[in-house]
């Protein structure tokens, strides 16, 4: 007499989500986020068909055309959707052919200062000893520094350019890099997988690479989201300043320096770039929250 | 507790050495040799160049020059400025009080509605005011101040004529420089209306500089007092039947009221680069503006002294706010 043994479990597990179902399943219970999300892909897309979106170029002067009010304003018209700035360029086209700056300028500053600084960040985890005490002051000497007054002393010693304005904001932005991946490989040093991973002879670029850094994303992602939004703040400030874009590049802190005297005769000179900061700034920043929210075990139930 | 401060102080040294050296850095790694920097686009004839050289102890090795540049510095000699020909730091004296006013007020300012706004927020999580003091706040977040203080100034100054738009204090007034802080001066003299005027003056460029520190100091407040609202000794201090007033007023905000300090003394150092924006749009005769224009004109030995001393001023407030957070916090000061 032989029983049949169940194989079937008597209550049934649901498999665990995929780690990015799950994600998303906290990440879009944010509204935030999704409209911030969905922000950037509206600005990205604008981004990439500028020219298609726009009648006008974003650099051509209509001599006949200065500070024309926006449509909806008396003396506007269509042809000039939100007017003209005070040597009669298309503000509209000026202000859509500016995301495709504002978006280099976050990546470009995010890519270096996120390289740099994980490897800076790996090293003074692996290293430890004085290699991790030099380069630690280093970043805290940078910390006391005000990352403005940081950032106009490089693009003095290097020279006004849009170029230079990105290197001095992603010099200013590497220490929180540094900090946070050397906090997260420190940690991540003294658990089991690294232990077995060295036991099984891997190299030290494996072990920092492969097997370690993997697991320092999630808080790296998320400060890189929001290192988007300070690039673009701190780029367009030194814009302002002069220090950053020249003119005529339709970037939106130069627009705001070059249109600056005009503000009492014309409004639209000075709302609309500034508002177009502020909402690319906001998108970002939305977002990272609601992935430092998704991505943070902490918080999840 | 005297341990930790000596610890603190020592930090300071080696701040200290990298602040000067990005200071000496600045002359030397523009393109060309400083007298070329400092004569400036007219240029200047070859010999004149190499007597210079010499005279000013250019052709030395470069760290001996480092060690003179220190020895100038500790002995309160930062050169003269080439515009004013005014020692610079006489200039930096002059106009470092109206700064500290400015961020002191925008600070005041940020604290006072910028608390009771995430108190509120936290203590009745999920309303509709929660909702509008996080959308304001995240909205103060990212402003772009200089566009702030452009919008501050068409409205309030240029649509609706209530405030001035540039300046400490009317032409009118000349209040003795007693202190240095105009609110304070305009109150000792005897000219009625100067201490009016200097808080018109005042208003804008102090709501402009406070915006960001007042949205992230409400958002703190919030979520602080949102960690500390779920703790054990509030559900008893809840069921003893403490009034909710007297739990969150008294019970929760003590305790979340430490890291909101944090973040408010973390911000009153970076406040004075801050204002660096600020002073340029509101043409506030502080160090800010002095050094934006020390860029523009070329003139580095300025910018030079002017990066050293505000870096030295922000590296002096960064220590006292730890050393007095240290006093309030005895969890840091027993860390090591």
């Amino acid at each position: 007499m032989t029983a049949e043994i169940e194989t079937e479990p008597l209550i049934k597990r649901p498999a665990p989500p995929h780690p990015l179902r799950e994600f998303w399943y906290y990440f879009s219970d944010n509204p935030g986020a999704v409209g911030g999300l969905f922000a950037i892909l509206v600005i990205i897309l604008l981004a990439l068909f500028a020219d298609q979106v726009t009648a006008q170029s974003p650099i051509e002067i209509h001599t006949d055309a200065f500070l024309r009010p926006p449509f909806w304003e008396d003396g506007g018209s269509l042809q000039f959707p939100l007017g003209t700035d005070p040597i009669g360029r298309d503000m509209f086209s000026r202000l859509v052919h500016g995301t495709r700056f504002s978006l280099l300028i976050g990546s470009m500053v995010v890519s270096i200062s996120l390289a740099a600084g994980i490897s800076l960040g790996l090293i003074a985890g692996f290293a430890r000893g004085a290699v991790e005490i030099l380069i630690m002051r280093l970043m805290d000497i940078m910390l006391t520094m005000p990352s403005l007054l940081l950032a106009i002393v490089i693009v003095a010693i290097l020279g006004p350019g849009l170029t230079n304005a990105m290197l001095a904001v992603s010099v200013v932005a590497l220490p929180q890099y540094v900090r946070i991946t050397r906090a997260a490989v420190l940690t991540e040093l003294t658990k089991e997988y690294v232990t077995a991973s060295r036991t099984n002879g891997a190299s030290v670029l494996r072990l920092m690479f492969l097997t370690v850094l993997p697991n320092c994303l999630a808080p790296l992602i998320v400060q890189a989201t929001l290192g988007f939004s300070t690039a673009i703040i701190d780029a367009a400030a030194l814009g302002f300043l002069g220090l950053g874009a020249q003119p005529p590049t339709p970037e939106w802190g130069t627009m705001l320096a070059d249109t600056r005297e005009f503000m009492q005769r014309a409004w639209w000179v000075v709302t609309f770039p500034g508002l177009a900061i502020l909402i690319t700034v906001m998108a970002f920043n939305l977002m990272g929250d609601g992935l430092r929210d998704a991505l943070d075990p902490k918080l999840k139930r | 507790m005297l341990r930790f401060i000596l610890t603190r102080l020592a930090l300071v040294i080696p701040t200290f050495i990298g602040i000067t050296l990005l200071a000496f850095l600045l002359i030397h790694a523009v393109p060309g040799d400083p007298i070329e920097t400092l004569a400036g686009e007219r240029g200047i004839p070859a010999e004149r160049h190499a007597e210079l050289l010499h005279e000013y102890g250019f052709d030395r090795p470069l760290y001996v020059q480092y060690f003179a540049y220190i020895e100038h510095v500790l002995s309160g000699d930062l050169g003269r400025s080439l515009i004013t020909h005014e020692p610079v730091i006489s200039e930096f004296k002059q106009l470092f009080p109206a700064t500290i006013e400015l961020s002191l007020s925008a600070m005041l300012f940020a604290v006072i509605l910028g608390l009771p706004a995430g108190i509120l927020a936290a203590a009745k999580r999920n309303s509709i005011l929660d909702h509008g003091v996080m959308a304001i706040s995240v909205t103060g977040y990212s402003m772009p101040i200089f566009w702030w203080g452009l919008l501050a100034i068409l409205l309030f100054s240029n649509t609706w004529h209530l405030t001035p738009v540039s300046g400490r204090i009317d032409y009118a007034y000349f209040p003795d420089p007693v202190t240095g802080f105009l609110l304070i001066d305009s109150l000792l003299s005897d000219q009625t209306g100067a201490f009016r005027s200097a808080v018109s003056h005042l208003i804008l460029p102090m709501i402009v500089l406070g915006t960001i520190p007042l949205a992230v100091i409400a958002r703190m407040t919030r979520s602080a007092m949102l960690e500390v609202l779920g703790e054990d000794y509030i559900r008893t201090a809840r069921a003893k039947g403490l009034a909710p007033s007297l739990v969150i007023g008294v019970h929760a905000l003590r305790n979340a009221l430490i890291p909101v300090i944090t973040v408010i003394g973390l911000f009153v150092g970076s406040l004075f680069a801050g204002a660096i924006l600020t002073e340029t749009i509101f043409s506030w005769p502080g160090v800010g503006k002095w050094l934006v224009e020390a860029i523009n004109r070329r003139d580095y030995p300025v910018l030079q002294g002017g990066v050293l001393l505000l870096g030295c001023s922000v590296m002096a407030v960064n220590v006292i706010v730890d050393v007095l957070y240290g006093f309030i916090n005895p969890r840091i000061r027993h860390m090591r």
